[in-house]
């Protein structure tokens, strides 16, 4: 018999005692939803909440040679990073694929030995262990320490436009000044140390907070306290994917994986390749100035049929040129939206496609422009 | 969570309620709806039609899952719940915020009373789903 090991995050029981609906998610046992998926998604666009995703993963890269392997395995140019900057990048598997999509925080110079440099990547939970075994297979020639932290490190996100107001009132750090894609390091309601970052992948604006497993309940019940004049409430991994999908933003293991590349998917912007060598940078090249024969596309239904992963995409004729990657109701814009990947000939906003729903049932779509909210 | 006494259930999360003789509500029960979350739409497109127990006579759309219909009995579709039709009431949450009265699905005409006997009373159901 198999046991499969389900890992808690430092707010398990908090999650538990609001009565969340939780499942296992990339090994972890994650709130899927508390008060229901649309309200939840709805208090983060116009309001604010506060998301448990102390799943994802955390590694420091620190060394003479950080940045240069950085370089090597991400997509995105790191060497424009500052100190306090953030990328979105992922990282090519050397087929053409996609390892993992990440954040690369470049962390300040005082952590370091002369000469050295120091970032922080943030990677997927379900994606922690490939990972980490990938860039080490690359680490060899590059002198560097790397450093798993996953395991001691909590995550927040506090998102929603009322976000700055909340976190105003529990740090003195100027939350106000730090541009999308910054961070600053200081004190969060009294706890030491906490790494505030302008990010999220909800698009409502907001911030996320990494702060060690010991003060993370601590940091969860000072939010709920300073966001009540809000009404502040938790948020599940359910709102989470509805509301990046509303911003076309993609979800590994959905929209982007190992037999993706970022050019297929519409990642071109985080793909540099004029930064010089990285893994898979011609062909990459190669697929910019020849084409690709599938790209990820949006798309809207004008039916109430709610499009799902792997639902196959046809054309007129019947013929299938794509497969669904991630669909859902659209709580904002209350119709079904997806992302799938299509032959290029559909790819142009307007392109009629079908969506095959199984039981001989199709309907129409339309492909239009990505985020489907701007 | 809440199971009427007065109803039969399937594993499927269906209940049923018998009206008057062969005809018959049914909708999906507590557990199903809690379990589908925000549901957004509801597809019965199978009016009319007489359907054999067990297979599809139409589908929920909540915002995270798609899942399908199931007959308790065989019967005869009669009747689509206006409040929930898109073309009239269009207000598919009720089945969320009333399974078993506001929120039923279709009423039937049952064509196999007998089948009847292999449906759960509501203590079995419970503990099928506790």
């Amino acid at each position: 018999m198999q046991t499969i090991q389900v890992k808690s995050t430092p707010l398990t029981q908090k999650h538990l005692a609001l009565k969340a609906k939780m499942s296992a998610f990339a090994g972890y046992n994650m709130p899927i939803s508390y008060a229901g998926i649309k309200e939840e998604h709805i208090c983060v666009r116009t309001n604010v909440g506060v998301f448990d995703v102390s799943h994802m993963g955390e590694f420091i890269v620190k060394g003479m040679d950080a940045l240069a392997l950085v370089q090597r395995v991400t997509s995105n140019d790191a060497s424009k990073l500052v100190a306090g900057g953030i990328q979105y990048a992922c990282l090519p598997n050397g087929k053409g694929g996609i390892v993992d999509d990440l954040l690369v925080y470049r962390l300040a110079d005082d952590m370091c030995a002369a000469g050295e440099q120091a970032f922080m990547l943030v990677v997927n939970a379900s994606n922690i262990e490939k990972d980490w075994s990938w860039i080490m297979s690359h680490a060899a020639d590059f002198e560097v320490t790397m450093q798993d932290i996953s395991e001691k490190t909590g995550l927040l996100a506090l998102q929603g436009p009322n976000a700055t107001k909340v976190l105003e009132k529990l740090t003195s750090v100027k939350i106000g000044d730090l541009k999308y894609y910054t961070f600053a390091k200081g004190k969060v309601a009294g706890l030491d140390n906490v790494l505030i970052s302008a990010t999220g992948y909800t698009g409502a604006g907001g911030y996320e907070l990494y702060a060690r497993n010991s003060q993370m309940e601590k940091l969860w019940d000072a939010l709920f306290e300073a966001g009540r004049e809000f009404n502040i409430q938790p948020i599940g991994l359910g709102a989470r994917d509805t509301l990046r999908l509303e911003k076309g933003y993609c979800l590994y293991g959905n929209d982007i994986d190992d037999t993706t590349s970022p050019i297929e998917a519409g990642l071109g912007w985080i793909t540099k390749l004029k930064k010089g060598d990285f893994i898979n940078a011609d062909l990459f090249r190669n697929q910019v100035k020849n084409g690709v024969a599938k790209k990820l596309v949006g798309f809207e239904l004008s039916d109430r049929r709610v499009p799902r992963h792997d639902h196959l995409i046809e054309n007129e004729a019947g013929e299938v040129i794509g497969k669904v990657t991630s669909g859902t109701q659209s709580p904002t814009l209350n119709k079904p939206i997806g992302m799938g990947y299509v032959s290029t000939n559909y790819t142009a906003v307007g392109s009629h496609i079908w969506i095959q729903m199984g039981g001989g049932k199709r309907f129409a779509a339309k492909v239009v422009k990505l985020p489907f909210l701007n | 969570m809440n199971f009427p006494s007065n109803l039969k259930y399937t594993k499927e999360h269906e209940w049923l309620r018998i009206e008057s003789n062969d005809i018959a509500y049914i909708g999906v029960t507590d557990f199903a709806q809690s379990e589908l979350g925000d549901i957004v739409y509801v597809e019965v497109e199978t009016v009319g039609e007489t359907i054999e127990k067990d297979e599809i006579f139409g589908t929920i759309e909540a915002v995270k899952t798609t899942s399908d219909l199931f007959m308790p009995v065989s019967g005869e579709i009669l009747e689509f719940n206006p409040l929930l039709d898109q073309s009239e009431g269009d207000n598919p949450a009720l089945v969320n915020s009333d399974p078993y009265t506001e929120g039923w699905i279709v009423k039937i005409r049952m064509t196999d009373l007998a089948q009847l006997k292999d449906l759960m009373d509501a203590t079995t159901y419970q503990n099928l789903v506790a």
